[in-house]
């Protein structure tokens, strides 16, 4: 067997290749999406949003305030009753593949903008986030005539009249609040608008403060694609509009991408309401080695585990067990591969990590790496170099992580993975599933055998074995625990926006 | 000479025993006539608390057990009643309901066991998905089971309400911890003896009895259950619990105001309620597609 270290930062010198920012179409200050139309917010307040590789600022965005809230909810249910639960499933799908494909033909224009507006490699705006938002538009739209196959007889069970349908058909639930984060801006839009639109449903959608403008140059491509004013509406502004959002009466439904604390103050906040709800939360996720795993395809799924998108990511492989007899070659190899890492411009095509999304982000993770040095974590970081400007982090690992740690236990949201080793098959699954979350995990070994078991033993929702970090509009997503309730994608993705 | 009867004591369910509740305390049971019935165990948050512990420890074993296992050890539960069943008729009418109600409650609670017994292998099949994922993995969702769940049981149908709300949450795996009908808990503690002879694991149902007054609090808040099914109380006690099930984000869902004779509260998709989605991926060798084509 071959050891050999991997030298190719030595080998290879990469020229800068940036992606042109000279096509994309950015105004200088955005309001507020309602009713079909761009609307001043009545509080007249902007804020900006910044770039968080410069610092500088990209465009000013409207902050709305209660007030606001109320327009875009009525905008929703006028919608919602004079137009959208009227229109024949097969109506609201061409819509909505229409809407798909004005996304494809302006793919690259949404990517370079979700980089400069979130930090993400370009590589994976343009080759991820984008075609993934528009493929799940573009598989809803199919579903819009054919959700009686989705759950058949669901609708028989006539007592439960708050929460299910008439008898043998599939029922819009009416507005639905949507709030989406900073990690995936204009993914989780389409993660959100895409199902809740196929089922009948029209849509208040709040993107997060940092990362607001894929979503509002959606609501520019939805007004162009004709969709009936006011079915979808978006509105811009830090908690407290996603609280007046959350807290307002005309709602029917929420649906909650975030951290597991919001997600906790939303699911007490409409207690005893019989506004509908799912979350899906945040994760800690075991990434797991055996040692007959296939040594460098197992660190390449590290990497893609923990340090794709800065690790911002909920389901982040951020735990990473290692089996005894193969952690020494595994964290390794592990460490020269993160040398290679080019930690830097989004914009830039060879950038592997780019920046932290925000200052507060990054004091966040700084907060957690000086927790773990204190906790005698073992700190390790690569040798890279980080810009001046902007906010940055290095690969960080903690090597001698254990389970208490809060490095472990905690959801930290970035580029830092804690690494712990074990023994048994028993042992690993203990560690894994003792843990509040339960969102994802990952498994790597040779043995088939072994891959089911424990992908049926450990409590998480989406079990990636032998890959990790892939995700499908087919192929529904969402926790166990405190990673939140209800599955976003796939056929099961339909049943949050379906009575 | 009248020979005298022996008459029961009624005790609560954890772990597969029969204990007292640790609290020493009762409360006294009494027929139409005033005439007491029995002394009901008052249980109290540490009842709840060695329930929840046992559902817990059980939760493993019993979801690891095949599908067509817990099929058969549910019929074997059905079984069981059908012997008894002259047992849960007196009690009902002890506890005031009429001859005719009592008979029809109890045959509708024999027959919805039967009736879930068969869905445990296969809802499965109906609400699992082969997901066509475009990039090169095979990909596939199932229901599993979420664990530890809490029941309030309802007042009426003190035996027909347990058991359409047991029966969805333990066929797939989970296990319970169970408050009975204050009103009416004797059907609750003589099935619980159903149980215990039916081969079910101890833990996988534990029956307390008491009043929802007192331990809803702790059905909700509790940090180790995954999921609550409320079928007493009012608006206030629904807001209450809800709120409390916040603390962990348990699955909460409020089954009151259902007429539990009725056939349309028997449905697989309650099933699904205490399930949880797993989708599982593995990579897929891309070899020798165009030799493919014979």
């Amino acid at each position: 067997m071959t050891d050999n270290k991997l030298e190719l930062k030595e080998g290879w010198k990469y020229s800068p290749s940036p992606e042109s920012t000279s096509h994309i179409n950015l105004q200088k200050r955005y309001g507020l999406f309602i009713g079909g139309k761009f609307v001043k917010p009545s509080s007249g307040k902007y804020f900006p949003s910044i770039n968080p590789a410069t610092e500088e600022k990209i465009a000013e965005v409207a902050e709305a305030n209660e007030k606001d809230v109320n327009a875009a909810v009525n905008a929703a249910r006028k919608a919602y009753d004079k137009v959208w639960k009227k229109m024949p499933g097969a109506e609201r799908g061409k819509y909505i593949f229409r809407i798909a494909r004005l996304l494809q033909e302006r793919a690259r224009e949404f990517a370079v903008i979700e980089s400069m507006d979130g930090g993400k490699p370009i590589r994976e705006s343009r080759d991820i986030d984008i075609p993934l938002a528009a493929n799940h538009f573009f598989y809803y739209a199919g579903w819009a005539d054919k959700l009686e196959y989705a759950f058949p007889g669901k609708g028989e069970l006539a007592p439960l009249s708050s929460r299910r349908g008439g008898r043998g058909e599939a029922k819009a639930l009416g507005v639905a609040a949507q709030i989406i984060p900073w990690n995936f801006p204009l993914l989780m839009a389409a993660w959100k608008i895409a199902p809740a639109l196929a089922c009948g449903n029209t849509v208040v959608l709040k993107p997060a403060e940092t990362t607001s403008l894929t979503a509002l140059k959606l609501a520019e491509l939805i007004a162009e694609s004709g969709l009936p004013d006011g079915v979808v509406n978006i509105i811009t502004g830090a908690g407290v509009t996603g609280a007046a959002l959350v807290n307002h009466p005309g709602i029917d439904k929420i649906a909650f991408t975030g951290s597991t604390d919001v997600g906790k103050l939303i699911q007490k906040s409409v207690a005893g309401t019989k506004k509908k709800l799912t979350l899906e939360l945040g994760g800690k996720a075991a990434n797991i080695i055996f040692d007959d795993a296939p040594i460098d395809q197992a660190v390449e799924g590290i990497i893609n585990g923990i340090f794709f998108n800065q690790g911002h990511v909920c389901c982040a492989g951020s735990r990473l067990f290692v089996q005894e007899g193969v952690a020494e070659t595994v964290i390794r190899k592990l460490k020269d591969r993160m040398e290679t890492l080019i930690v830097g411009d989004p914009l830039d095509k060879n950038t592997d990590i780019g920046a932290i999304n925000s200052k507060q982000q990054l004091e966040t993770i700084k907060k957690f790496i000086e927790i773990g040095k204190q906790e005698g974590s073992g700190f390790y970081e690569t040798s890279c170099n980080l810009p001046s400007k902007g906010f940055w982090c290095k690969p960080t690992l903690f090597l001698n992580a254990s389970q208490s740690h809060r490095v472990v236990q905690e959801e930290i949201f970035g580029p830092v993975l804690a690494v712990q080793t074990f023994r048994t098959v028993e042992e690993v699954i203990e560690k894994a599933n003792n843990i509040p979350y339960g969102l994802s995990a990952g498994v790597w070994t040779d043995k088939g055998s072994k891959i089911f078991n424990l992908t049926s033993k450990l409590r998480a929702g989406v079990v990636w074995a032998n890959t990790y970090n892939k995700f499908d509009p087919t192929s529904p997503f969402g926790g166990y625990k405190e990673s939140g309730f209800g599955r976003e994608g796939g056929l099961h993705g339909l049943s949050a926006y379906l009575k | 000479m009248t020979m005298e009867e022996v008459q029961k004591t009624y005790k609560i369910y954890i772990g597969g025993q029969f204990p007292r509740t640790e609290s020493g305390r009762y409360y006294p049971l009494f027929d139409k006539k005033k005439k007491l019935i029995a002394n009901v165990c008052l249980c109290s948050k540490k009842d709840h608390r060695n329930a929840v512990v046992a559902a817990r420890n059980v939760f493993g074993a019993w979801s690891g057990r095949s599908a067509f296992n817990r099929s058969q050890i549910l019929y074997r539960i059905a079984e069981m009643m059908e012997g008894r069943k002259d047992q849960f008729i007196h009690e009902l009418l002890l506890q005031g309901v009429s001859s005719g109600e009592a008979k029809k409650e109890v045959r509708l609670s024999i027959d919805r066991m039967v009736y879930y017994a068969g869905w445990c292998d296969k809802y499965q099949a109906v609400f699992s998905s082969v997901n066509p994922v475009a990039s090169s993995h095979f990909n596939f969702s199932v229901p599993e089971p979420t664990g530890v769940v809490g029941i309030l049981g309802p007042e009426s149908f003190s035996l027909l309400g347990l058991i359409s709300l047991i029966a969805p949450v333990i066929l797939s795996g989970n296990t319970c911890v169970v408050l009975a009908s204050h009103s009416k808990p004797l059907c609750a503690v003589t099935f619980a003896e159903v149980l215990q002879t039916s081969d079910l694991p101890g833990g996988v149902v534990n029956i307390l009895t008491g009043t929802s007054k007192e331990l809803l609090e702790h059905f909700a808040s509790h940090m180790d259950v995954n999921a609550l099914l409320l079928a007493t109380g009012d608006a206030a006690s629904i807001k209450m619990a809800s709120e409390k099930c916040a603390l962990n984000v348990k699955r909460f869902f409020d089954r009151l105001g259902i007429d539990w004779s009725s056939d349309s509260t028997q449905s697989p998709y309650y099933i699904l309620d205490t399930t949880e989605i797993k989708t599982t991926w593995h990579p897929i060798e891309n070899i020798g597609a165009g030799k493919a084509g014979y």
